[in-house]
């Protein structure tokens, strides 16, 4: 059986549910669930080329590459966010961040 | 089971398998080194489906920036980790069930969607020989969408920017130097020459204070 578009769109649906359960698994854990929304946007970038490579347009591919620069932001911010957090209450406890609302 | 077969099933079991690790290792740092092996067993995919750069790019970006900033920050901060996994019993059936129904809903997505008879359902891309995939994705991304990639660029800077800004903190109590203050510095504002009569030096406590007060 030769590898058609369904396997690869399998992966990537396994990969974006693994992505889900994990930031549900993870409640408290801030760097656990930034981890689990990159394992999403990796599934959404598979999806993509798979496709792009299905229908023989690069379209796909462009667009996964701008997937990856947004993803690649939203660490950075993330991650920085996180650290001043940390900074200024030396936890990095999800459910205390609720205190920041004004 | 031909070696393209056996490829694919090597990368995406390992990519399932380090996704699962990602989300129930204990250590956080074992976390983003199993989502380091996630990112290499995705670039395979993508090689295989003949995107080259894309896969290239995922290594670079993901693993050499994205991966190390993670560790990064899991290594500089303090964290108990132990304390933060509590309640991972306690929310593992929710999640077990959202996780369940999403992927009943993708199957079922996935499998009411029929190709017309005939259709070539293989991924193969058609590379002309003349070309690769690094030029004719540059060939398409400074023409078609060369707005929409200056607009990448600008949320890069953007992140950039914000990420310097949001870290960057000034300490107090910290000498630095101020380069204007040292060229704005005159002879006459520093020193002060006193006839010393002898016998007597430096006399009067106000010249003194004076010039303490002009040196600091």
């Amino acid at each position: 059986m030769s590898i058609g578009l369904g396997h690869y769109l399998t992966v990537a649906a396994i990969l974006f549910v693994l992505g889900v359960f994990g930031i549900f698994l993870n409640r408290k854990n801030v760097i656990i669930i930034l981890m689990s929304i990159e394992l999403m946007l990796l599934a959404v970038n598979i999806n993509l080329v798979a496709f792009s490579a299905h229908l023989s347009d690069l379209t796909g591919q462009i667009f996964a590459m701008f997937v990856l620069t947004v993803a690649a932001a939203e660490a950075a911010i993330g991650l920085a966010i996180l650290v001043i957090y940390f900074r200024n209450r030396g936890s990095i406890a999800v459910e205390d961040i609720n205190q920041m609302k004004g | 089971m031909d070696i393209l077969a056996l490829a694919f099933y090597l990368f995406a079991g390992t990519a399932v398998a380090s996704g699962v690790m990602v989300i129930s290792a204990r250590n956080p740092v074992h976390s983003v080194l199993w989502l380091i092996l996630a990112f290499f067993s995705a670039a395979g995919l993508f090689v295989l489906l003949g995107a080259e750069f894309l896969a290239m790019l995922l290594v670079i970006v993901y693993v050499g920036a994205v991966a190390v900033l993670f560790l990064f920050v899991v290594m500089m901060l303090d964290i108990d980790f132990v304390e933060l996994r509590e309640g991972f019993l306690q929310y593992l059936p929710v999640g077990l069930t959202i996780g369940l129904i999403l992927l009943v809903e993708l199957v079922l997505v996935v499998g009411i969607w029929q190709a017309a008879p005939g259709t070539d359902l293989s991924v193969m891309p058609i590379i002309p020989a003349d070309s690769n995939n690094t030029k004719d994705l540059g060939m398409l991304v400074y023409t078609d969408y060369v707005y929409v990639f200056q607009a990448a660029g600008m949320v890069l800077l953007v992140a950039m920017i914000g990420a310097i800004v949001l870290t960057h903190r000034t300490r107090p109590g910290v000498k630095r130097q101020v380069i204007n203050d040292q060229v704005a510095r005159r002879p006459e504002d520093a020193f002060e020459l006193v006839d010393v009569e002898s016998g007597e030096g430096i006399g009067g406590a106000s010249s003194n204070k004076k010039l303490k007060g002009k040196a600091s």
